[in-house]
């Protein structure tokens, strides 16, 4: 039995063995080594330009990597990449909805894209929005909704799919904190239907709601584990406070 | 490959370039709109032209006809002489536009059953006006000939044309295929660069090269709605040419319309091979003109002949596709020539088309920098 297969059937939905990205003589991303268990919500965090962005380029295929080895859903993701897009959800950092179209017009895109049949996109469609709360909306053009229904809508479209495993690259940068808080909850939602979701954020309240972090600072993963564990690990009252002191010593992002 | 997504995806290609009204009317109006402009502006209206007249052996039928020439007031009969000897000068002093030369049988032939021989001789050194001239002078006779023509007796004139100076007409007529080959350029290259590099700049090139859709399909999805739209472009060309100008259409319209649809492949090849080697939209665009549009129009013979380009610039416009299309749009709509003579062009714009398709997907990357 192979590794990878090996690593999926013990439930592992991603792991990175000192998966490192370098852009000239600067490491973006430094032999970084880490499980993901299926089903969990994987919080990856770091201060802008420790290397986040770089890491989850390189787990869906945007990169490739410098160094080290990563296997998603069971797929290396040097030579098995068309395995590993069948079977994941992407939310880059940009808005990735096309804003001249209509709500209905991007999920039957991306639908027709993932190779779901009309009826699947039709069904998924309604259930999407009815749960959103958008469904009269549906014929409305994408570039008129409200910053944060923009990003749920996006969210929902990385999972028409049904993928096994959803990333997430900051998706909640820039919304109010009640549409981070549903935000979350439909994170919650796509957990309990057994999506593994791996998000990075520098909000550090929301690592909170995570079952596992990893703290990257300047490339590296400086510290892993649950966020009870690290709290008591550092002996402080937030993940915010155990994040400020490890972040302290970095040179490259903006907390340096 | 998988057909759904690729649908999918043109689906939503058709669907950007419908929804923006602004830029979808310009596209559409823009051959109309070019074909027009240049036309008139390439036309002239001519009055006085100066005709000369060489009738050897005078009576009353050729005298009959050049009275018809001096009764318009287009014309203005400058001098009469017998022997083609006086015209040389004339020509060269530029005292005359227009010589009309009759046969010495000319009379006797037009009541026999010979042809009425006749040369025109235009001064052509200014090509536009030199072919209204001669369109000119064409009417006059043609109306002389209709009214001789009587049931049980057929006249026939045959005019024998010398353009002088310029024996490689430039026209109106010309130029319509160089518009064609210009507004194609624009639509395909441009458009297509900038559909492209807009998905990069607002990042949903990332979302789609996470997706199962393969770059080759991403390329396909792009191209063809674009090539629907330039095969739109050919016909309205055409049809304002012909219904404003009366350019003819000697040759096959579904020959000329294939041509056009190759020509386009190569100009959108070249558009995703810009939108890959530029990282934002208005680096595509004028990365865009500069490589497609100014090679296109001005070393394709469009607007400047090539045979009149210094000799170290000629062989650049082996390279430019317009000119290899240009040859072929001529060859079909004014000579009305078919494959069997336009193969060779036809060869140099399908080699092309595949390397240049060749290398906008080996340059279209599945991954990021």
């Amino acid at each position: 039995m192979t590794l990878a297969a090996n690593s999926a059937s013990n439930g592992i939905a991603i792991d990175a063995q000192d998966l490192t990205r370098r852009f000239g003589s600067f490491v973006a991303v430094d032999h970084i080594t880490f499980d993901v268990k299926a089903g969990e919500v994987f919080g990856f965090l770091g201060a802008n330009g420790a290397g986040k962005t770089t890491a989850i380029k390189m787990l869906v295929g945007l990169l490739a990597p410098s160094e080290g080895t990563a296997h998603v859903a069971g797929a290396d993701i040097r030579t098995q990449r068309d395995e590993i897009k069948r079977s994941i959800g992407y939310m880059s950092q940009r808005f990735s909805l096309y804003a001249d179209l209509t709500v209905r017009e991007n999920i039957r895109l991306y639908g027709g894209i993932y190779g779901l049949t009309p009826d699947q996109i039709a069904e998924r469609t309604k259930r999407m929005l009815d749960n959103l709360g958008l469904s009269g909306s549906v014929d409305d053009l994408v570039g008129d909704l409200p910053l944060g229904w923009k990003q749920k809508l996006a969210f929902s479209v990385a999972l028409v799919h049904e993928p096994k495993i959803v990333f997430l690259d900051e998706p909640t940068s820039g919304v109010d904190p009640i549409t981070r808080r549903q935000f979350w909850e439909l994170i919650y939602a796509a957990a309990a239907r057994g999506t593994t979701v791996f998000v990075t954020t520098h909000y550090m309240d929301e690592a909170e709601y995570c079952d596992r972090i990893s703290i990257m600072v300047d490339g590296k993963i400086v510290e892993l584990g649950t966020p009870a564990e690290l709290k008591e690990k550092y002996r402080t009252e937030t993940v915010d406070d155990v994040f400020v002191r490890l972040a302290r010593g970095a040179t490259k992002g903006e907390a340096a | 490959m998988n057909f759904n997504a690729l649908r999918a995806f043109m689906v939503k290609e058709l669907r950007h370039i419908l929804r923006d009204r602004q830029t979808l009317t310009v596209l559409l109006m823009m051959p109309l709109v070019q074909v027009i402009l240049f036309g008139f502006a390439l036309r002239s209206d001519v009055r006085n032209i100066r005709l000369v007249v060489i009738d050897p052996t005078p009576d009353h039928a050729t005298l009959d006809l050049r009275n018809r020439f001096g009764a318009t007031s287009t014309f203005r009969i400058v001098g009469t002489y017998q022997s083609t000897d006086s015209l040389e000068p004339l020509f060269r002093a530029g005292r005359a536009d227009v010589a009309l030369v009759f046969d010495p049988d000319f009379a006797s032939h037009l009541n026999g059953s010979e042809p009425a021989r006749l040369l025109i001789a235009v001064d052509a050194s200014d090509p536009n006006t030199g072919t209204t001239y001669l369109a000119y002078v064409r009417t006059v006779i043609q109306s002389y000939q209709a009214e001789l023509n009587q049931p049980g007796r057929q006249v026939e004139i045959v005019t024998q044309t010398r353009m002088r100076f310029n024996p490689t007409l430039e026209s109106v007529n010309l130029f319509v295929p160089g518009l064609i080959a210009l507004v194609l350029v624009l639509v395909s290259a441009l458009m297509t660069a900038i559909s492209l590099s807009r998905e990069k700049e607002r990042g949903t090139m990332e979302v789609l090269l996470v997706s199962p859709l393969r770059p080759q399909q991403i390329i396909v999805g792009k191209v063809l709605p674009y090539l629907a739209l330039a095969f739109a472009n050919v016909i309205t060309a055409l049809i304002a040419a012909w219904a404003v100008f009366h350019v003819p259409f000697r040759g096959s319209v579904s020959l000329l319309l294939a041509e056009s649809m190759l020509y386009t492949l190569v100009s959108l090849a070249l558009g995703v091979l810009v939108a890959a080697r530029t990282s934002s939209q208005r680096a595509a665009m004028l990365t865009a003109m500069l490589a497609t549009m100014l090679p296109n129009a001005l070393l394709s013979g469009m607007i400047f002949p090539i045979a009149s380009m210094p000799s170290w610039l000629q062989p650049f416009t082996y390279i430019v596709p317009a000119r290899w299309f240009i040859l072929i749009a001529r060859g079909i709509m004014l000579k009305g020539i078919g494959l069997t003579l336009l193969w060779r062009e036809t060869l140099v714009l399908s080699i092309m088309a595949l390397l240049l398709l060749a290398a906008a997907m080996r340059s279209f990357k599945p991954r990021l920098e």
